[in-house]
């Protein structure tokens, strides 16, 4: 029984605590992106945003949230059930559990796998399904074509982040996310690969279907695309799903690019500072621009999407991977090697 | 050279830039949002918003029942019923106003000789049923005795211009 607790019961308790102490964060700061989008976005459009419920609308996710979950959850008479109620929830999970491998600090973080670029590149592709189901099962035809559109489309920038990251995996050596931010203890990599991260950027909101690449639910021409036919929890999920998963694109772009948990100086006044805040603040500024790109640009067309995408990042980013390739065998930089 | 500087501009993004540096600079600039319930826009003095029936200093009242405003109501949503007081003088008896049917067009105050009938500054008068909309003459009277500072100004701001 004491080998029972000590090898089987006690780990896997550990391990909840430790998702939990991951996912409520998360969801906190999922629900306080809704209100930041919103704020920011009425900010740049010279209107206050939401200002209303509590002290500078600060409660308004919580009312959203409220308003939500009493809300009746309408399925389709011609809907398949089963797919479309497991949807939103596949889209939720997969956007929650990339979370599993990203390091928030040295050491804090769940599963330090050695594949985890791989594994997050597997979660972000897996996203699809969430909403290709969703268009499928709601049996309707704004859904449908959201649902193809957002295939395309994720399918069409994940080639080129995937060359993004194999041109990191090669300056770094190693598809560990810990040995990644630690690679960029002396520049981050945003420097040295500046083309690559703006590529990675504009792909990210492009792979999380966020504007201007924000043709699977849009609103002008499909009323939201892939859930029109949700309501209640079922849309929330996806709500969250969609945030979530902007979160993930962004904790992944700031352990790519710009160092982690890593201070920008590495200076005592700075090094006081815990990683975590560092993470926080660089994630925080990354979901900044999401909102701010949101903002600024109008939509896409689907061609010039499609266009973007492999004309113009495929080729750039191949051609990154061949330059960078190049000059590390050409100039002995070969990572992980102290010349 | 043209097609190198349309293609550079692009490929350095240089037009996404520069309107990112415009939302920025708006996000920062004073917004132009009034805080509607807490804060109201300025209103003119010619505002037509809900009716009232003033009142003299003395407390009576100024409708003489001359009915012009009946008369002259292009929605019919004035009805007037009137007889001489126990004094001699002609006061109405019943003084109503369908809110639901009036277009706020002002000409019953225009038509009225003595500025009796009136369109207030006050447009927040919603209300839950359309029966609360059928003002009756106590309810004029009410309102131009709340409104009587407002109105008063009103008039005097806009008479240069009569």
């Amino acid at each position: 029984m004491v080998e029972f607790w000590w090898s089987y019961a006690w780990p896997t308790i550990w391990i909840v605590i430790q998702i939990l102490f991951i996912v409520v964060p998360l969801l906190i700061v999922v629900a306080y992106l809704t209100y930041a989008e919103r704020k920011v976005i009425g900010l740049m459009q010279l209107r206050m945003g939401p200002n209303v419920v509590g002290p500078f609308g600060l409660f308004q996710p919580f009312a959203d949230a409220l308003k939500l979950m009493t809300k009746e959850l309408i399925i389709p008479t011609g809907a398949n059930r089963v797919v479309f109620l497991l949807a939103p929830m596949l889209t939720f999970i997969l956007a929650m559990v990339g979370w599993a491998v990203i390091p928030v600090d040295e050491g804090w973080v769940l599963s330090d796998i050695n594949v985890g670029v791989l594994y997050l590149f597997a979660i972000s592709s897996l996203g699809v399904y969430g909403i290709i189901m969703a268009g499928w099962a709601s049996n309707s035809k704004y859904p449908f074509l959201g649902a193809l559109r957002s295939a395309a489309q994720m399918v069409s920038y994940e080639v080129s982040i995937g060359f993004v990251i194999i041109t990191v995996l090669l300056a770094v050596g190693s598809l560990n996310l810990t040995d990644i931010v630690l690679a960029q203890q002396d520049v981050w990599f945003f420097i040295p690969l500046l083309p690559m991260f703006i590529v990675f950027v504009i792909s990210a909101l492009a792979e999380t279907n966020r504007a201007p690449f924000d043709l699977p639910e849009a609103e002008a021409e499909l009323v939201t695309g892939y859930n029109v036919e949700y309501s209640a929890m079922a849309f929330a999920l996806f709500f969250l799903g969609e945030y979530a998963n902007m979160v993930l694109m962004s904790g992944m772009t700031v352990i790519l690019f710009l160092g982690g948990w890593l201070p920008p100086l590495d200076i005592a006044i700075f090094n006081w500072v815990p990683g975590i805040i560092w993470f926080a603040l660089k994630v925080s500024a990354m979901l900044f621009v999401f909102l701010w790109v949101r903002a600024t640009l109008p939509r896409y067309r689907y061609d010039q999407l499609m266009r973007l995408g492999w004309k113009v990042f495929l080729p750039a980013s191949l051609l990154w991977v061949v330059v960078t390739a190049g000059a590390i065998v050409v100039f002995d930089w070969y990572p992980g090697v102290v010349n | 050279m043209a097609m190198l500087d349309r293609n550079a501009r692009s490929l350095l993004l240089l037009e996404i830039a520069a309107g990112m540096w415009l939302t920025l600079k708006y996000f920062f600039k004073p917004k132009v949002t009034i805080n509607y319930p807490y804060e109201k826009g300025p209103i003119s003095p010619r505002f037509r918003g809900e009716h009232a029936l003033r009142r003299y200093p003395n407390g009576e009242e100024r409708c003489i029942a001359c009915k012009l405003c009946e008369a002259i109501c292009p929605a019919q949503a004035i009805t007037i019923e009137a007889e001489p007081r126990d004094d001699g003088s002609r006061r109405t008896t019943r003084y109503d106003i369908d809110m639901t049917k009036c277009i706020y067009c002002g000409f019953c105050q225009e038509a009225c000789p003595v500025d009796a009938i009136v369109e207030g500054p006050n447009f927040e008068f919603a209300t839950e049923t359309r029966e609360e909309l059928l003002y009756d003459k106590e309810k004029l009277l009410v309102n131009g005795d709340r409104w009587e500072s407002e109105i008063a100004a009103g008039l005097s701001a806009d008479a240069p211009y009569r």
